[in-house]
């Protein structure tokens, strides 16, 4: 068990040391992240101010597309450094592996949500900083469940033609409803009183996918890999 | 069994052709009326689509675990079934409930996981197409997601407020009505079997040509 969280914390500051470095990946999903809200802001408009619905829609989404792009390109730069076969071999447990890979891209995720939730704030008017306990649960929550599988298709996809379409086509229907309850809890926390009573069911509905999902790649990642 | 293969297919064919004559003699429902009759087509399909799943599901974590072919073939033959009568499902589904709801549509707990389960065996045979080399596990691993959805398709219409009938409909219907319906069922299940089974030797017979011809290139 304490080599289980060893290994994953290996893999941890080997992401997190790089992407320090070069800072690539979290420059560029958050600009991609921030263009996506400033597109979606510019089309929901009447007379002349964003809908405060619509800006809890498109919180999950710009998460949704900047996520797959950092997805993708996490594992793409493994693959062209050719580190993905060196993570293969070592002698570690492929579950740990998958979860030291989870963490790292839910960090570089967190510091994207935490330039764009006060982003979507301010565009679309919404008093998303209202609850903020609630509010970070629930993007926690939702964010793991969606990076759970994500990290595991995108990883086993590494290695197959047409990586990039298949991933969002893949991803997409599993994690639909992870989606669905965070815009639902979401509008739960934006409405005049805030429903916390209704985030928090979503919340924990979440903490329940997040479960099952992590415990489905754990168990499906050694066999998915073995190449 | 594969000597039953084609009076299979012919007491299917038989059962299909004589389904509409006792659906027409079924009673009628009392709010519904004609259009309530979709549902003798619709509930078989949606049961085969959830079972298939489960089939698909079930192939996918054995070829996972052993790596048997047949597995393989089983799960990508299931998956296709999955899509096909899925496609019926959200086909009559609502086609019915236009004329029962007055809308074509509703974003409920059933209807949306049904459509996401759908999706994404959708993407498993895309997966499989464009795929390239090794998507046969990676398929795999797919259709084990997608088969962990299928119980919380069945009991959302029970946990939630949803627009769709509840499980209880079935189980209580009168003899008049049930009785057509488990013909019905039991024609769509002959039908899902024998289609399988084909599907799963066409599938057989496809990697044993390619097999051949790459022998050929050597």
């Amino acid at each position: 068990m304490h080599e289980f969280f060893r290994v994953a914390w290996i893999i941890v500051k080997k992401d997190l040391t790089v992407e320090v470095r070069s800072r690539e990946i979290l420059y560029t999903t958050l600009f991609f992240a921030i263009s996506c809200v400033l597109v979606f802001a510019v089309a929901f408009v009447r007379e002349g101010a964003a809908l405060t619905e619509a800006g809890a829609g498109i919180l999950w989404i710009a998460i949704a597309f900047a996520g797959t792009l950092a997805l993708g390109r996490t594992f793409e730069r493994e693959r062209h450094t050719e580190t993905l076969r060196a993570l293969l071999l070592a002698p570690a447990d492929r579950p740990a592996v998958y979860f030291g890979k989870l963490v790292g891209i839910v960090a570089l995720l967190a510091a994207t949500e935490l330039i764009l939730l006060p982003l979507v704030a301010l565009l679309f008017q919404a008093p998303l900083l209202g609850r903020p306990l609630l509010m970070g649960l629930l993007m926690a929550a939702g964010t793991i469940g969606f990076c759970a599988v994500g990290t595991l298709f995108a990883a086993m996809l590494v290695r197959a033609r047409s990586r990039d379409v298949l991933l969002p086509i893949l991803l997409y229907p599993i994690t639909i409803p992870v989606i669905i309850a965070g815009v639902r809890g979401t509008l739960a926390l934006l409405e005049q009183v805030p429903n916390e009573a209704l985030a928090r069911f979503w919340i924990a509905l979440l903490v329940f996918f997040d479960v099952v999902f992590v415990t489905l790649s754990l168990w499906t990642f050694e066999p998915l890999m073995t190449e | 069994m594969r000597r039953m293969f084609l009076p299979a297919l012919f007491v299917a064919a038989a059962m299909f052709a004589f389904a509409p004559v006792y659906v027409a003699r079924a009673p009628f429902e009392s709010t519904m009326g004609l259009v309530q009759k979709i549902f003798y087509f619709h509930f078989p399909s949606a049961i085969l689509m959830l079972t298939s799943a489960i089939v698909s599901g079930v192939g996918s974590a054995w070829f996972l675990a052993r790596k048997r072919p047949s597995a393989d073939r089983l799960a990508f033959a299931a998956a296709e079934l999955t899509v096909l009568f899925g496609l019926l499902t959200l086909v009559t589904g609502p086609l019915w409930a236009r004329k029962a709801w007055g809308v074509w549509w509703q974003w409920d707990a059933r209807l949306t996981m049904s459509l996401l389960l759908w999706m994404i065996f959708v993407a498993y045979l895309l997966l499989r197409k464009y795929g390239g080399p090794g998507s046969e596990t990676l398929s795999a691993g797919l259709a084990v997601f997608g088969m962990a959805n299928v119980p919380f398709i069945y009991v959302s219409v029970n946990v939630w407020r949803t627009i769709h009938p509840k499980t209880t409909v079935v189980p209580t219907l009168p003899v008049d009505m049930s009785a057509p319906l488990w013909f019905c069922f039991a024609a769509f299940a002959l039908l899902y079997m024998t289609l399988l089974t084909a599907r799963m030797r066409l599938e057989e017979q496809r990697s044993q040509l390619e097999q051949l011809y790459l022998e050929i290139e050597d």
